[in-house]
């Protein structure tokens, strides 16, 4: 990795910001204290692009891109808060709350939810769209934590600290589409799989999807910081 | 000026937001200067009256009965407020959704049943087979997220709909708040 | 191997063709052998061998009209018989020499007239696992041709010339991508090709990779030669059991033969090829997709940039292209690129194979010059509509395309007049749809399509379908309203604009094409409970609490 470190001057939101080549847009955007909001990233992990709450707009493309993954050119015109991004964003909320059942007021995790966050601080008062209530498993069988399918949305935050921080990679995704769940092993119970009981997933899910049985009713604050020192840790030695 | 009509209904919920609504406390004697409350569960009203100005739901439309209360209630509503989670949302009654209504009564009145199992056939109404939140029947004019919205929340929802202030609702409340 | 070898291998096949009087030629692919063409087969070798005439019977890969199979042409006469079966054996043996058997003949001529056969030149008159066959039709002249006379540079040069464009459905052109690949630094670079073919209704690639898998092999060592690349996969499903086999066994005859492998043709130019099988994922055709299968991971897509060109398969530059457009490079390099050029329209040149299927008479694959009207496919090629019944839409580019409505058959096929209908060329399914067919249910079905091949990466795609589903049966079912009818926009929007792939990016296309050409048969069905086209199950009307309330 010895590219060549240049500075580039963008303009997001017609703010002129510098960066240096390399960062992603969403790096450079919270160091001015821009506000792009993320779902499936989280600092210290791979990013994979897939919750699409970060698109943005970029001037000369018409295809909005995910501001985790896309790198700053020299010259870019970066909007973060359009009229269009923010009914996407709208949307991409209403459908992950109309698609398993989040139920925040009887949720571990209510209080603490980055889903339910983002909702607030979206404006989201309900959900237009139909509840598909899907009828899915808890999986307790593990002594410490439970994963709730009903509040998983799939950001694949676990999987990935799983395979990348702890490098067990327990945890995977099965099946298609709607119908796709996060697993342990080759869907086995989490209590009788290769699991390492370090419990990272738990402090990385932004939900209340897995969570520690400790807990009870709305007090389970989650420290997902832990990962950026992790790293920085491991670089140094 | 006439006072305005306040109604306030209570569906498939907790009554909840109802207590919540009633912990405005010594604010409610404020509230009660501006608005006359002409139909709630806690007023002695049988017939929901012809025209209210603003009718606060609490509770999501679970049976047939529920949902020809709300369609009559919008019938007969200038402003229509969903009021907290089961109403906005679905809430706790809709966790019964995925399982269906049958699984339910079963539990209720089969399993639990010390004497006499058997599920009633007067009296409690016909189960609809999915709990919706009040918006997938009706119009709603405002949504108040909440389990239950706070007293605070009512008081400034209520004193800006009466006053006419705007209201910026995600700023007061969220969903299980 | 060179090209003098080439040309004795031709010879020779042309020396043991033309000991036969007649030649027989049996459609095996897959319609016509689904129909019996196999027993039809034995039968004729058995009635020739019976009969004392010199006849060599052939089997062939598609010959196009597979609504008529199987099918069987007789030459030198060019004569065709449809709807063969093992019993006719005899007659049609007998008949030669002295003209045909009308009761077998048909008459496709304005169906084939009015086609142009690039990629499919030599379906129907090779047999597809000889490779000398192959050899014989000038195959694999282009591959020496290349490596002998022309830089690199010189084979990109040719291939952007031509104005080839991607066949997969993108359009993006192919020596640009071509241009891009051999330009990325690294001594270890890929070719891919693309034959995860999954619409619904879309047979090209199987054809080609059944009927004429050399071509496919020999476009991938072009484009190796010309990029860079020492190895190549050919990404099929599994589902295509004989092309796989057919693939395998050219892959081995083309190194027996010394045209893969090491030092090509006397030249330093090494190139190997691996079949990969697709596991039956539709978003595997998604070509970042594509490469994590075959890297062994889970099928699903990534962001882009970087495109594979540059960081692909293993992180390497990745050459990555359809079957069709590796059909097309062979003849290209063999007669130029500019004699590409000549044929199409102006923005998309050359000819596109299409797969004509649903309420049309004349079902199969078909090759036409791109900027064809799509009246002539479907009224001449295709025959019309059969049964008396009036054309309604087409439905171009699959579960990822739209519907085009009979008021637009007089405009041109080509890449950006298809996108600006709202739907898109697509690799080439095109399924016909008549006055029985509802738009509405149509919609639903391609959106049922999207939703359970939805990868479940991405949320807009992964639950926007999902919702997208729900409401249309709401409303097939008259249980939907004016608003689900706008709320189905904006979720359209969302999953247009906001998805990760183009399997997500293009979902919505069949909804928003019916949505507007067809928006009276939504309304039909919302407003007065009624499905024009008489298909759908409406349930009874209003609810019986809305009556009660509203009186």
């Amino acid at each position: 990795m010895s590219e060549p470190v240049g500075v580039k001057t963008l303009q997001i939101n017609g703010e002129e910001v510098s960066a240096r080549s390399g960062q992603t847009i969403l790096e450079v955007a919270r160091e001015h204290d821009i506000d792009i909001p993320t779902l499936c990233h989280l600092e210290g992990l791979s990013d994979v692009g897939a919750c699409r709450l970060c698109l943005v707009e970029i001037k000369g493309s018409n295809k909005l891109l995910p501001a985790c993954v896309t790198t700053v050119f020299e010259g870019m015109e970066v909007s973060t808060h359009t009229e269009r991004l923010q009914k996407h964003r709208h949307m991409i909320l209403e459908l992950l709350f109309a698609e398993r059942n989040h139920v925040c007021s009887v949720c571990v995790a209510n209080g603490h939810c980055e889903l339910q966050s983002l909702a607030q601080d979206q404006g989201l008062t309900h959900i237009s769209l139909p509840y598909r209530n899907p009828e899915l498993t808890v999986d307790a069988s593990l002594e410490r934590f439970t994963v709730d399918h009903n509040r998983c949305i799939l950001c694949t935050r676990c999987v990935r600290v799983c395979a990348e921080i702890e490098g067990a990679h327990v945890w995977d995704v099965m099946g298609r589409g709607i119908n796709s769940t996060v697993i342990t092993d080759l869907n086995d119970p989490w209590g009788s799989s290769s699991c390492t009981r370090c419990g990272k997933c738990v402090q990385v899910c932004p939900t209340g999807a897995l969570f520690d049985k400790s807990k009870v009713g709305s007090d389970h604050p989650k420290y997902p910081d832990f990962l950026p020192y992790l790293n920085l840790m491991r670089e140094a030695r | 000026m006439s006072k305005l009509k306040l109604a306030t209904v209570w569906l498939d919920g907790c009554s909840g937001c109802h207590m919540s609504f009633l912990d405005m406390d010594e604010r409610l004697i404020e509230l009660a200067d501006i608005v006359d409350v002409v139909y709630s569960p806690i007023v002695d009203t049988k017939e929901f009256p012809d025209m209210v100005d603003i009718a606060l739901v609490e509770g999501a439309v679970a049976s047939v009965d529920d949902e020809k209360k709300i369609r009559k209630i919008r019938a007969h509503s200038k402003l229509l407020i969903a009021m907290g989670d089961c109403a906005v949302a679905g809430n706790v009654p809709s966790m019964r959704n995925p399982i269906g209504p049958q699984a339910i009564l079963n539990r209720a009145y089969i399993e639990n049943a010390d004497v006499q199992p058997q599920i009633p056939c007067v009296v409690v109404p016909e189960l609809l087979r999915i709990v919706r939140p009040i918006h997938e029947f009706v119009k709603v004019d405002v949504f108040l997220p909440g389990c239950p919205p706070s007293a605070d929340t009512f008081h400034a929802a209520l004193t800006a709909l009466v006053t006419g202030e705007p209201l910026d609702i995600p700023a007061l409340t969220r969903f299980g708040a | 191997m060179n090209i003098e070898e080439l040309e004795q291998i031709a010879e020779s096949v042309r020396l043991e063709n033309a000991k036969y009087d007649y030649e027989v030629n049996v459609c095996m692919d897959l319609a016509c052998a689904s129909q019996g063409a196999g027993p039809l087969r034995d039968e004729l070798v058995k009635a020739a061998e019976k009969s004392g005439k010199k006849v060599l019977v052939r089997r062939t890969g598609c010959m196009g009209p597979c609504s008529s199979g199987p099918l069987v042409r007789v030459d030198p006469e060019e004569t065709l018989y449809h709807h063969v079966h093992a019993n006719h054996a005899e007659a049609i043996v007998a008949s030669l020499g002295d003209g045909p058997v009308p009761a077998l003949q048909c008459d496709l001529n304005e169906h084939f007239d009015k086609q142009v056969r690039v990629v499919l030149e030599n379906a129907g008159y090779i047999d597809p696992e000889k490779i000398d066959d192959y050899i014989a039709c000038d195959g694999y002249k282009a591959l020496l041709t290349a490596l002998t006379e022309m830089s690199p540079n010189t084979v990109i040069q040719q291939i952007t010339d031509s104005g080839l464009r991607g066949r997969g459905g993108g359009g993006y052109p192919t020596g640009l991508k071509w241009g891009t690949v051999a330009k990325a630094g690294g001594d270890l670079k890929y070719v891919i090709c693309n034959g995860d073919e999954g619409d619904p209704g879309a047979f090209m690639d199987r054809s080609v990779m059944e009927g004429d898998p050399h071509r496919v092999i020999e476009g991938m060592a072009i484009a190796a030669y010309a990029v860079g690349a020492s190895k190549g996969y050919i990404y099929v499903r599994a589902e295509y059991p004989v092309a796989v086999a057919r693939l395998t066994a050219g892959l081995r005859d083309a190194r027996r033969r010394g045209l893969l492998g090491n030092g090509i043709c006397g030249t330093t130019f090494n190139f190997d090829i691996e079949i990969r099988l697709g596991a039956g994922a539709f978003v595997c055709g998604e070509e970042t997709a594509l490469i994590a299968s075959i890297e062994g991971k889970r099928g699903t897509p990534k962001p882009r940039p970087p495109y594979p060109a540059v960081s692909g398969l293993w992180g390497k530059p990745t050459l990555i292209n359809n079957v069709e457009t590796y059909a097309n490079i062979a003849p290209i390099i063999r007669k130029g690129g500019k004699w590409f050029a000549n044929m199409g329209s102006e923005r998309s040149k050359g000819t596109k194979v299409f797969a004509l299927t649903g309420k049309i008479t004349n079902t199969g694959l078909v090759e036409v010059p791109m900027g064809i009207k799509l009246r002539e496919i479907i009224e001449v090629i295709g025959g019309g509509v059969p049964g008396g019944h009036t054309f309604k839409a087409v439905q171009t580019g699959g579960p990822s395309g739209g519907c085009i409505p009979a008021e637009m058959f007089d405009t041109p096929v080509d890449y950006e007049t298809l996108a600006q209908l709202g739907s898109i060329m697509g690799s080439g399914g095109m399924i016909v749809m008549d006055d029985t067919s509802c738009m509405v249910n149509v919609a639903r079905f391609f959106i049922e399509f999207c939703m359970t091949e939805s990868c479940g990466k991405c949320i807009p795609c992964r639950a926007g379908t999902a919702q997208m589903f729900t409401l249309l049966t709401r409303i097939c079912n008259g249980g939907g309203t004016l608003d689900d009818l706008e709320l189905l926009e904006d979720l359209c929007a969302t999953v247009k604009e906001a998805s990760l792939c183009g399997l997500g990016q293009t979902a919505p296309n069949p909804v928003l094409s019916t949505l507007k050409y067809f928006r009276n048969e939504y309304i039909e069905h919302i407003v007065h409970k009624r499905c024009p086209a008489g298909v759908c199950n409406i349930e009874a009307a209003v609810p019986e609490v809305q009556a009660e309330v509203l009186a």
